[in-house]
């Protein structure tokens, strides 16, 4: 039996197809203005048996296709453990949701925290600010990590912290101290989240964000905890929504 | 409907505007009320009154001014109604909950005002809404400091403004300070009407609002029953007429209501099925139409049993004990009752979590969803206290924070499914 969960997320949709416990397929589009019709592509040629729909998008797919949907936060929660057995504590930073989820031993979700409703220190946040900078998103890391100190961005706000960003490259700041700046701001409202629930042990870092080396090491030196990255950090909703079906 | 085009018109309201609120209200009303399944036939008053809520309500209104009866706005639960009946007024609720001209508000007010605040100044400064533009005297009260400061600008721009002060903390001077103040609101009221307050008006009005309250204690209780045999959003409608109808009319409505609902009960009639994933909503008020998160809780096949909420049992489970013989004594018991009221504002104000432990309890609740208004510094700093001492009794709470506008209902949505998902497992 093909268990197939498509998760779509606000900057990304993401397909994955389970077969007897294995990850058998995954597959990933950039969701457009058209999100319903990235999906129904992505999943065309895919062979599966059942499908469990996730993400911000996934009451609209479920007007198209006849298939159970589960919140992201769920999906989170159960493709997690798909990669990390007893993992107790997970954070995901998307497109624009950050996510905080803690899990008892049996890997039930028993408490979550999410970002407000903008979209300040989610992924969208960190693509405005490397654009401003003129930066690609793997530039814009490894810029960072090779600042010695940080200029400080005191706006959370994503349209003020652009301006501010803006302003202080005008004033002359170096730019990989304003990049390395920028990755402490969204670094310390994911560890306010985290810490608010506060599970114990290794962490395990979901989301299109966890693929920033320099977000991933500021993580694990403010929370003082170890993360835990699978191999394709985007991929773990789509694998919570396929195994809770299968 | 009749036409009250003239009605409207004599009361200063923009008639264009004003169509267009009523419209805009219809569709939604139609959209999410009328489009449940399985109602109860005694919504059927309520949906009569919600059509008629600007028409034939505001002509009675306008009627019983017409006899020399003044009609008293207020914007809180901490106006005793009863004191108002007293000298033959009628009690009007003037909160709004429409994201309505706010661009308009926000000419006289900062943009960081609760939704609440700025529906008001909205709707005032509009004029679309018959009720404040009907009533003879509106009542101000100093709960947060959002409205109290506001008042001040809303009385520049209101007829009659007569602002209230409460008490902060639950103290003997708190006390003292609240029967003073409800015996100046006496004085007010009697300058107004011309009537005097007497033991006997005054019974009467007490009479009447224990009535009122006991039928909603009534409504309160027969949701405990699984399945529920009202939705969430229907009982919260019943809590919202509460603040607009005609006192009496309205107890016989919940009273007929809730002999059909227990009939229901009988049968294992329900609204959800058995079984169904039960919260309550705690937190700020929601006044007519702020309708969206228990339309986002309820569309996610949770049923809302229970509203801690001014509109809600926080507003009704009090009843003043008549039993004084003297106006004096009477304002004790009056006072005694307000005085229990487990407002935010009050610092601290333990007891309203306990009550909201209770009510899980007695109603069978699998968690609780606090909600405030954005900027509701009161609610959102207790919701912090509450969240920990419910998860450490072992009740999931989902905390939310929003506001009128529909740009967050994705986000909500979200969190409000995850939530469900998180209580359905226990």
């Amino acid at each position: 039996m093909r268990c197939a969960g498509i998760d779509i997320g606000s900057r990304t949709v993401k397909l994955a197809v389970l077969e007897r416990g294995r990850l058998v397929l995954s597959r990933k589009s950039v969701t457009t203005y058209n999100p319903l019709q990235t999906a129904c592509d992505l999943i065309r040629d895919a062979a599966f048996d059942t499908i469990t729909a996730t993400g911000y998008g996934r009451h609209l797919i479920k007007g198209h296709i006849d298939c159970p949907v589960i919140s992201e936060i769920k999906a989170f929660a159960v493709g997690a453990r798909f990669f990390s057995r007893d993992c107790r504590s997970i954070l995901d930073i998307g497109g624009q949701d950050t996510k905080a989820i803690s899990l008892d031993e049996e890997g039930n979700m028993s408490k979550f925290e999410m970002n407000d409703k903008c979209a300040a220190g989610t992924g969208r946040f960190l693509e405005v600010m490397a654009t401003a900078l003129g930066f690609t998103l793997e530039e814009f890391s490894s810029a960072a990590l090779s600042a010695e100190k940080a200029v400080k961005i005191n706006s959370m706000c994503t349209v003020f912290a652009e301006s501010e960003v803006i302003s202080l490259t005008t004033q002359g700041a170096a730019r990989n101290e304003v990049a390395l700046g920028i990755h402490r701001a969204i670094v310390s409202r994911s560890v306010a989240l985290m810490k608010r629930i506060a599970p114990p042990g290794n962490v395990f870092f979901a989301g299109g964000v966890a693929l920033n080396g320099c977000v991933r090491s500021l993580i694990e030196s403010e929370l003082d905890r170890r993360l835990f990255v699978p191999e394709d950090p985007q991929i773990v909703g789509a694998v919570g929504a396929a195994m809770s079906t299968g | 409907m009749s036409d009250y085009t003239q009605m409207w018109s004599s009361l200063g309201l923009d008639l264009k505007a004003h169509d267009a609120l009523l419209s805009v209200l219809g569709g939604a009303y139609t959209d999410i009320f009328l489009s449940q399944k399985n109602r109860p036939e005694g919504m059927k008053y309520f949906d009569f009154v919600m059509s008629e809520v600007h028409g034939l309500r505001i002509k009675e209104l306008m009627d019983a001014k017409a006899q020399g009866r003044k009609v008293i706005g207020s914007y809180c639960v901490f106006v005793p109604e009863e004191l108002i009946l007293a000298v033959d007024g009628v009690s009007v609720g003037l909160c709004a909950g429409a994201e309505f001209n706010f661009e308009g508000a926000e000419t006289v007010l900062p943009r960081n005002t609760c939704a609440l605040i700025k529906s008001a100044f909205g709707f005032k400064l509009g004029r679309v809404c018959p009720y404040l533009e009907a009533s003879d005297v509106v009542v101000g009260e100093n709960t947060c400091d959002g409205k109290k400061k506001s008042y001040e600008i809303l009385g520049k721009l209101v007829n009659d403004l007569y602002v209230m002060d409460l008490p902060q903390m639950k103290s003997e001077t708190g006390r003292a300070l609240l029967k003073e103040e409800y015996r100046k609101f006496i004085k007010k009221l009697e300058d107004v009407s011309g009537k005097k307050v007497t033991t006997e008006s005054l019974q009467k009005g007490i009479d009447i609002v224990n009535a009122k309250r006991n039928a909603m204690k009534r409504l309160a209780e027969i949701r405990s029953a699984d399945p529920a045999p009202i939705s969430g959003l229907d009982a919260l409608l019943v809590n919202q007429v509460y603040f607009y109808d005609d006192p009496v009319r309205f107890t016989e409505s919940v009273n007929k209501l809730c002999d059909e609902l227990e009939e229901r009960v009988k049968k294992g009639i329900g609204v959800y099925p058995n079984g169904a994933p039960r919260v309550i909503v705690s937190g700020c008020p929601m006044a007519v139409p702020n309708w969206k998160l228990p339309m986002v809780i309820e569309s996610s096949n949770a049923v809302i049993v229970g509203e801690e909420s001014c509109v809600g049992e926080r507003g009704a489970r009090w009843l003043t004990e008549a039993k004084g013989g003297t106006v004096d004594s009477l304002l004790d018991q009056i006072t005694d009752r307000y005085f229990q009221v487990e407002c935010a504002i009050f610092t601290p104000n333990p007891s309203r979590v306990d009550y909201v432990k209770q009510m899980a309890k007695k109603l069978g609740a699998k968690g609780i969803i606090h909600y405030s208004l954005q900027f509701c510094q009161p609610y959102i700093v207790e919701s912090g206290i509450a969240e920990k001492e419910l998860e450490g009794a072992g009740i999931p709470t989902l905390r939310l924070e929003t506001d009128y506008s529909q740009e967050d209902a994705g986000q909500l949505k979200t969190r409000v499914e995850a939530f469900i998902e998180r209580i359905n497992k226990k």
